[in-house]
């Protein structure tokens, strides 16, 4: 392979690899807000759901 | 009869991911597909090599990523599939709105159709890579021997070697979306995208120690910077990124409304984005490599080559490569392996949009759902695909649902959701009031305004093109029926789908978290957690 290939391949890999390890080690390290606003507990009764049927 | 049936019974809990990760996996499962490795390669290769990472890199980020944003936006807060989603979005005012759900919804109903077809020769090549049989002559092979292409037109002359696998497919596909989100499609993911990687990375490494790889590896990564002032290069990164990522036909919008309320969004968001393009990426370098051995062999230049995308990549060059290949059936068996199983988890989330519309507007079950609407797009595919004009039917069907229909139908989102509604700052409260990486007011501008006029300057090129070059020397006829006609099936099926009457009416929602008063959400939006786009 040539030099500049090389060049662009490793740079291909440091990129986009590097933006997909850096964004799971951000989401490990912060999976989630502590400080939602107040509700969103999910109640399946605020929901549309499909009708329940048991005959 | 129970005290719950009827119309007022009491509503099933909505189907959830079990957590974070499984999320994930689905929606990189649905990103990663066909087009990753039979598509991102050549694109690459004929958009300036090395160089078309500058335009791919800027597309990823000015539209894929902020198009993601938005679908998850809008899936998570309006908590339901696209017609559901885009009604509630609408409001009081613009109820009709549910009519571009369905828009969406129909297209993933057409792909759905013919994308099993491809996993079913993909299957079927995985089977036929044990003792070679395509033989010396691929592209007869193909086109011949298992395809028995005729001429434009509709034929019922069925091909066994199709139907058979192509009825597996689809039965395995209605029997994993019968058991539901979590069980079903989730499990399936959580068990073939690991496998994948680990099959297509096997590959990677066997293609890299080939003879002429560096070549292959040259060709692809060489730049030639002179591409980056032809506006096309650039319209062939946008178009990658954006049919790559599986945006703005639903999936991302019906995915994210199974998440909890009390999820992150952007950063789960990021990772899934980073880790289509990675596949990306190692798609390119294992198929260069194995491109460059074929030229090796043959005593000719990469550039020399041709067949260096879609089915002709996959179907006519790879299988000639194979057979020339020392270890070669194992080589056939990892890649057709891989794109079956990476076609399979796309086509699940495709399905599930078409199956959670259908829920939600009937008020029916997933295992319903599934059955309903498995077994009439079974007998479809079946009727249009699998006879001896499928293979024509499918490159038509194919070019007008996703360069007219996605781009059409994304164009539509952005310029109803930010310009007509005006619901930018709340759908961008929305995200970052659940997310640890926060987006800014860029993220409207990318979204609302960039977005939109790129591929609405795509649509209008393709649709001038298409109208007066035509497409692949098809009768004229022939196009408007199956090209044309799949548009206009698009639009009047949004709209019969939108006059029928909801099960139960999904209008009395009131979504979370409420958008608080203006000075609150100053506040609110000049909050220093996390880090901001």
């Amino acid at each position: 392979m040539t030099g500049t290939a090389i060049f662009f391949l490793v740079l291909a890999i440091v990129l986009v690899w590097g933006g997909f390890t850096v964004s799971v080690l951000a989401l490990s390290r912060k999976p989630d807000r502590h400080d939602f606003p107040p509700g969103g507990v999910d109640d399946h009764r605020e929901d549309i759901g499909p009708v329940e049927r048991d005959t | 009869m129970s005290a719950t049936a009827g119309e007022h019974g009491a509503a099933q809990p909505r189907e959830m991911w079990t957590g974070q990760v499984g999320f994930i996996l689905s929606a990189i499962g649905s990103a990663v597909g066909l087009g990753n490795i039979w598509r991102f390669p050549g694109v690459a290769y004929e958009n300036g090599g090395g160089a078309f990472l500058i335009p791919y890199l800027v597309a990823l980020v000015t539209a894929g990523i902020p198009i993601l944003f938005l679908d998850y936006a809008l899936g998570h807060r309006f908590r339901g599939a696209a017609p559901t989603a885009f009604r509630r979005l609408g409001g009081g005012r613009l109820k009709w709105l549910e009519s571009l759900g369905w828009f969406q919804v129909m297209i993933c109903f057409v792909i759905a159709l013919y994308y099993t077809v491809v996993i079913a020769w993909a299957a079927s090549y995985f089977v036929f890579s044990f003792d070679l049989r395509w033989g010396d002559d691929t592209a007869g092979f193909l086109v011949g021997d298992y395809l028995q292409v005729g001429d434009p037109g509709f034929s019922f002359t069925f091909v066994p070697a199709v139907l058979i696998p192509l009825v597996i497919i689809w039965v395995a596909a209605i029997v994993v979306l019968a058991f539901g989100v979590a069980r079903g499609v989730q499990r399936i993911n959580v068990i073939f995208l690991p496998l994948l990687v680990v099959a297509f990375a096997a590959l990677v490494v066997r293609s890299l120690f080939l003879d002429g790889a560096g070549d292959g590896l040259n060709a692809l990564f060489t730049p030639d910077f002179s591409a980056l002032a032809d506006p096309n290069v650039w319209i062939a990164a946008y178009s990658q990124i954006f049919f790559s990522l599986s945006i703005a036909f639903g999936i991302m919008i019906t995915y994210a409304s199974y998440r909890r309320r009390r999820s992150n969004l952007t950063t789960p968001g990021l990772v899934v984005a980073f880790a289509n393009s990675s596949f990306e990426i190692l798609a390119g370098i294992g198929v260069f490599a194995t491109l460059g051995f074929f030229a090796f062999e043959q005593g000719v230049d990469v550039a020399e080559l041709e067949g260096l995308t879609g089915v002709g990549l996959s179907f006519i060059t790879f299988p000639a490569i194979v057979s020339q290949m020392p270890g070669g059936p194992i080589f056939g068996i990892l890649f057709f392996g891989s794109l079956a199983m990476a076609g399979f988890t796309s086509l699940l989330s495709v399905l599930q949009v078409v199956s959670a519309g259908f829920q939600e507007k009937f008020g029916l079950t997933p295992r319903q759902a599934a059955t309903r609407v498995g077994v009439v797009s079974m007998v479809l595919s079946v009727l249009l695909f699998s006879t001896t004009t499928g293979l024509i039917a499918l490159d038509t069907v194919d070019n007008w649902a996703n360069n007219i229909g996605i781009v059409l139908s994304a164009v539509l989102a952005g310029i109803f959701a930010f310009w007509v509604l005006r619901k930018g700052p709340e759908l961008r409260y929305h995200l970052n009031a659940v997310s640890t990486f926060r987006v800014g007011g860029v993220w409207t501008l990318l979204a609302g305004v960039l977005a939109p006029i790129i591929l609405g300057y795509m649509l209008i090129q393709r649709i001038v093109s298409l109208v007066v070059e035509g497409y692949a020397g098809y009768p004229d006829w022939y196009l408007a029926l199956m090209g044309w006609g799949t548009v206009a099936f698009f639009v009047v099926a949004a709209l019969v789908l939108t006059g029928i009457r909801w099960r139960r009416s999904p209008d009395a929602f009131r979504p979370w978290p409420p958008l608080p008063e203006p000075t609150q959400r100053v506040d609110a939006a000049t909050s220093t957690e996390g880090g901001r786009s």
